[in-house]
């Protein structure tokens, strides 16, 4: 047999492909995404550019919704960098040490992934409130833990703790082992070792591991409202600021609020993957 | 046989994909015999692809991968399952894996695999045979046990066969003709005896038979190589060239008017041989030769050389002696 | 025995040890424990008494029911999206695969608020909704949508990264060997993505039971009605009830275990075989 080829030029959107479905799949997945997704947040975009910026800014500067945003950002800041310490810390035990319970330890810490916030949320709430295992402790010495903000700490902290560890756990398991040892052929101590040579590399892992965190934790609502106490100015978060205006049909006032929190999330997102990118860059670490 | 030879990106594969009908052409057609493939589907084709990973289904056993393309035929031309069974064990004794169609492809040696792509291909019962680099992840060894196995295979089974490799040594000795592609155009098609002893363009001169381009000129039946003088070949015209040299061309002698004097710069000892490396001039590219162990050779002596074939081609262009 | 300075001494090891396992213990254990001891505090006829409701029961139907249709849902958006980006090249990929990651970045509540200002009374729809006489908002609908949009990505992101690895050489092959495309797909690509599937239906499967924020924003609380199971633990929590609201924050608990275990099995079992990103 031969076979010959003898020498229609055209340009599409798809590079050509022998495989069959592109049409129906892409156009799927895209109808689904835009009725799903973009078209509801293209309506929240719609309704707060409604209020104009004097009408956002009117919302912003509230002093409800400022001491609100204030305890949402704040609290979530300081969880995320509590768990930044100790999950890093988690992620260090779970690849380098062996011990019985490893394997079981390592699941537990998907626990906040699959447990419904509700759920995390009375049962933080019972546990650390006056009369609960942990709270009664605590009431000894007149210390508060639930129904304060520091109760809305204790769930930011649940809630995040998976990202930090689950973020770093791949970076320190790639990590070549032969830098430690180069480290210490050098003449370094195990601590010099582990401050100069391995942690440089994780913390862009690490900040990437704050950053879900944060995001999580500002939006975080189920797990947190059963154990702040909610009260105005002191121990409340914006998320539930929000449904208290949406139960009041003032749907112009959630959206602002709503508004804010994402920007005020995007810039802050923003500005740790700058960092980010600036340590990777800085570390050699891409 | 046909082989499909060149450097990478010259465009073989994605010449071999064509056929395959896994590219589809911007401009062309494609014929198979006098039928016009070009608008058939991949299906309808009915080639064997061999890929360059294999391309095994990871999840289904060696006896599953190569029954896949009968299986998945509709029912009225789909073989019975006893003749399926019949034929991936026939295949599976041409192909020399018998007692291993349970195996999964990650249990398989790299050779293996080979063979087993090359089995699930040949059970469709293809029109042509198209191999992507079938020896490219293999080591040498192996390389050279199934090349010997491919081509008695292909002799006995005298299917149509393409195969894509930028390994010259084997597109010459496996292939009855080779095609030598260089950025996506065809330089040139023919027998190995052909690639090798009448080059139709400069590249191919270049890319076969380890060649060293020398600039050269030819004046009133002069060639000048260097700063050195040698009658050129008969009906010589004039102008300026390139002369591909190869090892095999240069020739010690004892000196004559044809004679070119060369420069050892290096010796190496290899094995029986031993190989000198020469220079016909300042600033020219040197050349290599091999020749037997018992000339003893010392770097910065002078030898005489004749070249057996000159090779001229316009500097640059397609053009030929 | 290692070189000191290769590896941290015995106390600093255990030391560490000792601060992760408590860490863990007290954040992410014992909240677990608490459900099940809350629970049980009053015995096991009074935790099979909360079972016994017609409220509760119609909760956990609504639940299951809301589940059964979203994650279907999102399983035919998962593998579409995955099949095109995957094994397609356009322009704008990029964008598309972080749009469909979006509402993973979105707070539940606000993402409960986009359908009703889209749907409610004052949405953008709402009007048309009235005249239609269709009622999405504090109804079943809204419930599903916003379950739907809380667990948008799972699947499609376990897929795409797994998908784009393995690329389009076994498919080609495929269609070289006579095979059809939707063959294809069900013979040589399902079976090669079947554990990252089943791995992201589980987390998919796992939220859209456990969704609170969202739901609540849309669910009007109906009981009977609107309620989903995390929605009747928070009322029957809130009505000094705990018994009953840890009863079925038990059955969620429950859950939670059993998507842990499934999950953390088919990483031991099938780890290479699921998306080196597969954790997030």
């Amino acid at each position: 047999m031969s076979i010959a080829a003898i020498g229609v030029p055209g340009r599409s959107f798809v590079r050509p492909s022998a495989l069959p479905g592109f049409g129906i799949t892409f156009g799927f997945a895209i109808t689904y995404l835009s009725l799903i997704v973009l078209i509801p947040l293209a309506a929240l975009v719609w309704r707060a550019s409604g209020l104009g910026f004097g009408g956002i800014w009117r919302v912003a500067t509230d002093p409800r919704v400022v001491a609100a945003l204030d305890t949402s950002f704040g609290t979530s800041a300081l969880a995320a960098l509590t768990n930044a310490f100790f999950g890093a810390i988690v992620a260090w035990v779970l690849t380098r040490y062996r011990f019985p319970g490893r394997r079981l330890l390592d699941a537990t810490v998907d626990l906040p992934f699959a447990l419904p916030t509700a759920v995390a949320g009375i049962a933080l709430a019972t546990l650390y409130a006056p009369t609960g295992w942990i709270g009664a402790l605590f009431a000894r010495w007149d210390i508060k833990l639930a129904y304060t903000p520091t109760g809305i700490f204790i769930a930011l902290v649940f809630i995040g703790l998976p990202f930090v560890v689950r973020t770093v756990q791949p970076v320190l398991q790639d990590l070549d082992r032969e830098i430690e040892e180069a480290s210490a052929t050098l003449g370094a101590s195990r601590w010099q070792t582990v401050t100069r040579v391995v942690l440089p590399p994780l913390v862009p892992a690490i900040l990437t591991g704050v950053g879900l965190a944060f995001a999580r934790a500002v939006g975080e609502y189920g797990s947190v409202i059963f154990i702040a106490g909610n009260m105005p100015f002191r121990s409340e978060i914006a998320p539930l600021l929000i449904v208290t205006r949406l139960e009041d049909f003032d749907y112009a006032g959630a959206s602002a609020i709503a508004v804010i929190m994402l920007a005020i999330s995007f810039v802050i997102l923003l500005a740790i993957n700058l960092l980010q990118a600036f340590l990777q860059r800085r570390l050699g670490h891409a | 046989m046909l082989a499909l030879l060149g450097p990478s990106g010259s465009g073989k594969t994605t010449l071999l994909r064509l056929v395959a009908g896994l590219e589809a052409p911007t401009a062309g057609r494609l014929l198979f015999d006098d039928e016009d493939a070009t608008h058939l589907s991949v299906g309808e084709r009915r080639v064997g692809f061999v890929f360059q990973s294999y391309a095994l289904f990871r999840h289904q056993s060696v006896a599953e991968n190569i029954a896949y393309g009968l299986r998945v035929r509709p029912r009225r031309t789909r073989p019975s399952n006893a003749e399926i069974k019949r034929r991936v064990a026939e295949l599976l004794d041409l192909v020399q894996l018998n007692g291993l169609d349970r195996r999964r492809p990650s249990e398989l040696s790299g050779g293996q695999r080979q063979r087993v792509a090359l089995a699930r291909a040949l059970a469709v019962e293809p029109r042509v045979l198209l191999l992507d680099e079938p020896f490219g992840a293999l080591d040498a060894q192996v390389r050279r046990d199934l090349r010997r196995w491919l081509r008695e295979l292909h002799d006995r089974t005298g299917h149509t066969t393409l195969f894509v490799t930028h390994d010259q040594d084997e597109a010459l000795e496996l292939a009855d003709r080779v095609a030598i592609l260089h950025r996506g155009r065809l330089e040139q098609i023919g027998t190995p005896d052909d690639i090798l002893d009448r080059p139709a363009t400069s590249f191919v001169a270049g890319f076969v038979g380890e060649a060293v381009r020398i600039p050269a000129e030819v004046r009133e039946g002069v060639l000048r190589i260097g700063a050195q003088y040698v009658p050129a070949p008969a009906g010589q015209r004039a102008g300026n060239f390139d002369l591909f040299v190869r090892p095999s061309d240069v020739v010690v002698t004892d000196g004559s008017d044809e004679a070119l004097s060369a420069k050892v710069v290096g010796v190496r000892r290899t094995g029986p041989a031993r190989r000198a490396e020469l220079s016909l001039g300042e600033g020219l590219p040197t050349v290599e030769i091999q020749l037997p162990a018992r000339h003893a050779l010392r770097k910065g002596e002078s030898l005489q050389v004749r070249l057996a074939t000159v090779r001229l081609f316009a500097s640059g262009t397609r053009a030929g002696r | 025995m290692r070189d000191r300075v290769l590896t941290e001494t015995s106390v600093v090891r255990w030391l560490l040890i000792a601060v992760a396992v408590g860490f863990l213990l007290l954040f992410l254990v014992l909240p677990v424990v608490t459900v099940f001891v809350q629970a049980l505090s009053r015995g096991v006829s009074t935790y099979l008494a909360a079972f016994d409701d017609d409220d509760t029961r119609s909760a956990i139907v609504l639940t299951l029911s809301v589940a059964a249709i979203a994650v279907p849902l999102n399983l035919m958006f998962g593998i579409s999206a995955a099949w095109a980006i995957a094994k397609f090249d356009f322009p704008g990929k990029t964008l598309l695969v972080s749009l469909i990651d979006l509402p993973f970045s979105i707070s539940p509540v606000v993402s409960g608020l986009i359908y009703v200002l889209l749907f409610g009374a004052q949405g953008v729809l709402g009007p048309l909704m009235k005249s239609w006489d269709v009622q999405i908002i504090f109804a079943v609908p809204g419930i599903v949508l916003a379950t739907v949009f809380v667990t948008f990505p799972f699947i499609a992101r376990e897929l795409i990264p797994l998908m784009q690895e393995q690329g389009t050489v076994e498919e080609e092959a495929a269609l070289t060997l006579g095979a059809s495309g939707l063959r294809t797909f069900l013979t040589v690509t399902l079976p090669n993505v079947r554990w990252a599937l089943l791995y992201g239906v589980l987390l998919c499967n796992a939220r859209a039971m456990g969704e609170f924020g969202a739901v609540s924003v849309v669910s009007g609380h109906i009981r009977g009605l609107t309620n989903t199971m995390p929605l009747h633990v928070e009322i029957l929590y809130n009505e000094y009830n705990f018994v009953a609201a840890f009863a079925v924050a038990s059955l969620l608990a429950g859950l939670a275990l059993v998507t842990l275990v499934g999950k953390s099995l088919l990483e031991w079992r099938h780890g290479d075989e699921l998306a080196a990103t597969r954790r997030h």
